[in-house]
C-alpha cells in the first residue's frame, strides 16, 4: 500500500490506497453539489407536510393540503361538465331533425361526434371518413344501408352482421366456392355488371350470357337494372363507387368468394346521445339523405 | 469420483457439477417427454442437450487437464483466471449486435408496420421484450460479467474464486439469456415488463446469480489489498439487489411443472407496485451501479489519472442506494397506486438527482490534468460522453417523475427518449469504452487495431445517438400534448389514430438513428475482431501499464 502523496495537477494529496495502479484523491465534496443536495432533501420535506406521503398503521399522512387524486379528477370532470354546459343536455332531448335544424346543437353534435368517430370508427373508416377497401367511404352519397339520420342511427347501434338480434343482415352469396357458377359464368357476368356502370369491358366477352347470368343470379338482391337494395345492403352496381373494387379481376373475387364485412354494434358501448351525434356528424360529412 | 489412484483427483466441484448436470440430463428430458406444450418441449429438450454436454465437457476438461489445478500466483504475481472474461466479452458483443438489429427492426415497423409481416414470431409485441433483453441483459449484463470478473481480480490483487464455478456463472447466465429469448419468439412470456421470463427461466437464473454473488464475494474476502475498491462496491451492490429484485418480483405458481405458463402471486395494484419497484431498480442497480463500477475502474485506467474524490464516492455510493429503492412509483403516477406511494415515489426520485451527479463528477473530474487526452484517444472520449449523458438522463429522470410534468411525459414517446439517452448514451458508451480497453488487455494486444475504426464508430453512434433522442423528445411532447387539447365545446380536439399519424415522420427519424448505432456496433466487432486476430502478441504499451502494481 502505498503512502499518501501530493497529485501535482490538482495540488490535492491522495488517500494512500492504490488498486491496480488506480489512486484516489482526498478532495472535499463540492460545495454546490452538497448544497443542492440538502436543498431536494429540504423541499421533499416540505412536500410531505402539505401533500399525502408516509404510511401510518390503518391510513397515512394526508398532508396540510389535504389532496387526493379522485377529488382533483372530480374537479376536472366538473370543470368539462361545465364547459360543454346544459347544451349537452338538450343534445339528449332533442330529435334528429331538430339537432340539424339548430345551429348551435350542429355545432355541438358535430363536436362530439367528431371526437368519438376519432375513436370509434377512425379505425376502420379512416380519420376524415373516407374509407378504405371492404370499408365504406362515409363522405359520399352512396349508402349501403341508407343515408338518412334514422337509417344511420340504427346502423351505427347494431352494426352490420354484428350478431346483434337487430343487426343488418344479408351478404353477398359465394358463387363460385359454392358452385352456384362456374369460373367461366363468372368472368362473363364480371364483365356485364362493369359494363352497367360505363365501364369497359373485355373484347367479344357474351354480353347475352352475362345479362341472362345477372337476371337469373343477381336482381334478386341487386335489383333488374343493378340499382342495389338498401333494405339487403346490396351495393348499387350502375354508379361509379366500389367497396371492394371495380377491375374485373376483384370483381371476379368479389363474386367467386361473396362478401360480408362486418361493422360492430355500438349500442350499449356508446351511450345514445353520442350514437346521435354521430349520426349528426356522418349525416353532415357530406352525404347524408 | 476418482479416476485413478495416483496423483489426479476430481475436485468436490468437478464430481458435484457432472453428477447435478447428468441428472438435470435425465429430469429435463423426462420433462421434454411429459411437456403440456410445445415451447416447455423445446426448452427442457435444449436444457437436457445443454446438461449432457456440460457433463461431457467437465470429463473432458478433467481428462486433459493436469494433476493440480491452476496456481493462485506465478512468480510471486496473482495467476489471473480470463477465460470466462474473454467469453462474456464475445458474447456481449455478439448480443449486443443482435439486439440493436432487433431494436432497429421494431424501431422500423412502428414507422412501417407492414415490417410485422403478419407472422406471430416477428410481431411487434414479441420482438420488444426480445430487444429490451437483449441489449439489457444479454449485452449489458455479459459486460457487467466479463468486466466484475477482471476488475476484482484486478483490484483485489488476486485470483476469482473457483475452478469451474466462473465458467459456470457466464455459460449459465447466457444459456439463461437463450431460453428468455427463444421463449419470446414463441409467445412464452408472463407479461411483466423487463421481467418476461417465465418460472422455469427465472428458477435458473436465481441458481446462476448465487454462485455469480458467491464468487465475487468470496474474491473479495481472499483479496491482498487491505482496502475494497469503490468500483466493487458498486458491484456488489448491483448483484445483492438484483438478486433480491429478481426474487421480489417473480414468485409465481405454475400451472403445470411441466408447461410454461405460471400465475404471479401478486395482484392487482400491489403486483404493479412490486413490477416498478422492480423495474425501476433494474435501472438503478443493473443498468446504473453496474456501469458506474466500470467508469470507476475504466476512466481512471485509461486516463492514468487518480479517482477525482473518494469522498464523493463513498457518500454518493450510500445515497444512491439508499435513495434509488424508493424511486419505483414515479412510474405510475396518475394511477390507481395510492397517493401518498406516489409521493414518496416523486420525492425520492428527486432526492436522488444530487447522489447520481456525484457519479459524473467523479467520472468527469477525474479527467481533470488529462483532458488533452480526449483529442488523441477516441475510448476516452467514449468514456467520457457516455459519463455526459449519465448526467443528463439523471436530470431528465428526477424531472420527468414531477407529477406534473409527468402528465405530460407519462405514456409518450418521451418516456423512450429518456430510456435511449441512458440506454444508448450511458450504457452503451460506457460498455463500448470499456471493451475496447479490455479486449487488447484480454488477449494480450499491444493495442487495438484502429483507433480510427474506434473514431468512426464514435461519430457513427453519437450522431445516431441525437437524431433518436430528439426525433422522441419532440414526438413524445407533441403527442403528449396533442392528448390533451381540448375544443372550446370542451371535447377532444385530436383522435388517438390523428396523434399515431403526427408521430410517423419521427419515428422515420428515430429508425434512421438506430440504423447509426447499430452500424457503429459492426464497426466495433470488426475492430475488435481485428484486434484479437493480429498475429503478434506482443506484450506492449497497456499490458505494461496493466501490472503497475
Amino acid at each position: 500500500m502505498a503512502e499518501s502523496e501530493l497529485d501535482k495537477v490538482s495540488g490535492k494529496t491522495t488517500t494512500g490506497h492504490q488498486w491496480d495502479g488506480i489512486k484516489e484523491l482526498n478532495t472535499p465534496l463540492p460545495r454546490w453539489w452538497l448544497i443542492t443536495f440538502y436543498a431536494t432533501i429540504l423541499w421533499a420535506m416540505g412536500y410531505w407536510v402539505v401533500y399525502p406521503a408516509w404510511p401510518l398503521l390503518w391510513s397515512y399522512t394526508r398532508g396540510a393540503l389535504n389532496y387526493s387524486t379522485r377529488a382533483a379528477v372530480a374537479v376536472e370532470l366538473a370543470n368539462l361538465e361545465k364547459i360543454r354546459g346544459d347544451k349537452m343536455i338538450a343534445l339528449g332531448a332533442a330529435s334528429l331533425a331538430d339537432i340539424e335544424k339548430d345551429p348551435a346543437l350542429l355545432a355541438l353534435a358535430r363536436a362530439r361526434g367528431k371526437a368519438a368517430f376519432g375513436d370509434n370508427c377512425a379505425p376502420c373508416h379512416g380519420s376524415g371518413g373516407a374509407g378504405a377497401k371492404g370499408y365504406p367511404n362515409l363522405n359520399d352519397d352512396d349508402w349501403l344501408w341508407g343515408g338518412s339520420l334514422d337509417q344511420i342511427v340504427q346502423t351505427i347501434q347494431f352494426g352490420a352482421r354484428s350478431g346483434h338480434t337487430k343487426t343488418h343482415e344479408g351478404a353477398m352469396l359465394a358463387f363460385g366456392k359454392d358452385g352456384i357458377l362456374k369460373p367461366d359464368e363468372i368472368g362473363t357476368v364480371a364483365n356485364y355488371v362493369r359494363s352497367l356502370s360505363g365501364l369497359s369491358t373485355r373484347q367479344g366477352y357474351d354480353v347475352a350470357a352475362g345479362a341472362k347470368i345477372f337476371v337469373e343470379n343477381c336482381t334478386s338482391c341487386h335489383g333488374e337494372a343493378g340499382k342495389g337494395n338498401q333494405e339487403l345492403g346490396a351495393p348499387n352496381l350502375t354508379d361509379k363507387i366500389w367497396l371492394y373494387g371495380s377491375d374485373e379481376a376483384t370483381l371476379i373475387e368479389t363474386i367467386t368468394i361473396g362478401r360480408a364485412g362486418v361493422m360492430p354494434a355500438w349500442v350499449g358501448r356508446l351511450d345514445p346521445s353520442t350514437i346521435k351525434a354521430l349520426a349528426v356528424y356522418v349525416h353532415t360529412l357530406g352525404g347524408g339523405k | 469420483m476418482q479416476q485413478s489412484q495416483c496423483t489426479k483427483w476430481m475436485t468436490h466441484g468437478e464430481a458435484g457439477l457432472m453428477l447435478f448436470f447428468s441428472m438435470a440430463a435425465f429430469v429435463c428430458a423426462f420433462a421434454a417427454a411429459k411437456a403440456l406444450d410445445a415451447p416447455f418441449a423445446f426448452h427442457a429438450s435444449l436444457a437436457a442437450v445443454a446438461s449432457g454436454v456440460a457433463s461431457f465437457a467437465i470429463m473432458n476438461r478433467y481428462l486433459d487437464r493436469p494433476a493440480s489445478l491452476p496456481p493462485e500466483e506465478i512468480n510471486g504475481k496473482p495467476n489471473y483466471n480470463v477465460g470466462p472474461i474473454k467469453f462474456a466479452s464475445f458474447m456481449a458483443m455478439f448480443w449486443g449486435i443482435a439486439g440493436f438489429a432487433v431494436g432497429l427492426l421494431i424501431a422500423s415497423q412502428l414507422a412501417w408496420p407492414a415490417l410485422n409481416f403478419d407472422l406471430p414470431w416477428t410481431s411487434f409485441g414479441r420482438l420488444r421484450p426480445l430487444h429490451t433483453s437483449a441489449v439489457i441483459f444479454a449485452f449489458g449484463g455479459n459486460v457487467l460479467i466479463a468486466t466484475s470478473f477482471y476488475v476484482v481480480q484486478r483490484t483485489c490483487r488476486t485470483r476469482l474464486v473457483g475452478d469451474l464455478a466462473p465458467w459456470f456463472v457466464v455459460l449459465g447466465y447466457n444459456f439463461f439469456i437463450l431460453i428468455a429469448g427463444t421463449g419470446y419468439l414463441l409467445g412464452v412470456t408472463q407479461s411483466k415488463e423487463y421481467a418476461e421470463p417465465e418460472w422455469y427461466a427465472d428458477l435458473w437464473l436465481t441458481i446462476v446469480w448465487v454462485v455469480y454473488l458467491v464468487v465475487f464475494v468470496m474474491t473479495l474476502v481472499k483479496r491482498k489489498e487491505p482496502h475494497i475498491f469503490v468500483a466493487n462496491w458498486f458491484y456488489l451492490a448491483f448483484i445483492v439487489t438484483i438478486a433480491v429484485l429478481h426474487l421480489g418480483n417473480n414468485p409465481a405458481l405454475p400451472v403445470s411443472v411441466f408447461g410454461s405458463k405460471s400465475y404471479i402471486a401478486w395482484g392487482g395494484v400491489q403486483d404493479a407496485m412490486f413490477q416498478w419497484w422492480y423495474g425501476h431498480n433494474a435501472v438503478g442497480f443493473f443498468l446504473t451501479a453496474g456501469f458506474l463500477a466500470i467508469m470507476y475502474y475504466f476512466i481512471p485506467k485509461r486516463a492514468e489519472r487518480p479517482v477525482y474524490s473518494y469522498r464523493l464516492s463513498i457518500i454518493h455510493f450510500w445515497a444512491l442506494i439508499f435513495l434509488y429503492i424508493w424511486a419505483g412509483p414515479h412510474h405510475l403516477h396518475h394511477t390507481a397506486l395510492p397517493d401518498w406511494t406516489q409521493t414518496l415515489g416523486m420525492t425520492f426520485s428527486i432526492m436522488l438527482w444530487m447522489p447520481s451527479w456525484g457519479g459524473m463528477i467523479n467520472g468527469l473530474m477525474t479527467l481533470s490534468g488529462a483532458w488533452d487526452k480526449l483529442r488523441t484517444d477516441p475510448v476516452l472520449r467514449m468514456l467520457v460522453v457516455s459519463v455526459a449523458f449519465y448526467g443528463m438522463s439523471t436530470f431528465e429522470g428526477p424531472m420527468m417523475s414531477i407529477k406534473v410534468v409527468n402528465s405530460l411525459s407519462h405514456y409518450t414517446d418521451w418516456t423512450i427518449g429518456h430510456v435511449h439517452s441512458g440506454a444508448l448514451g450511458w450504457v452503451g458508451f460506457v460498455s463500448f469504452g470499456a471493451l475496447y480497453c479490455l479486449i487488447p488487455w484480454l488477449w494480450d494486444r499491444k493495442g487495438l487495431y484502429s483507433l480510427k475504426l474506434v473514431n468512426w464508430h464514435f461519430w457513427t453512434a453519437t450522431i445516431g445517438i441525437v437524431l433518436y433522442i430528439s426525433a422522441m423528445w419532440v414526438s413524445g411532447i407533441l403527442q403528449g400534448l396533442m392528448w390533451r387539447a381540448y375544443t372550446s365545446l370542451g371535447f377532444l380536439e385530436y383522435s388517438f389514430l390523428e396523434t399515431v399519424e403526427a408521430m410517423h415522420p419521427f419515428y422515420v427519424i428515430r429508425a434512421a438513428g438506430g440504423a447509426l448505432f447499430l452500424i457503429g456496433a459492426l464497426i466495433m466487432a470488426y475492430n475488435l475482431w481485428m484486434t484479437v486476430r493480429a498475429s503478434e502478441a506482443d506484450v506492449g504499451t497497456e499490458l505494461a501499464l496493466q501490472a503497475a502494481e
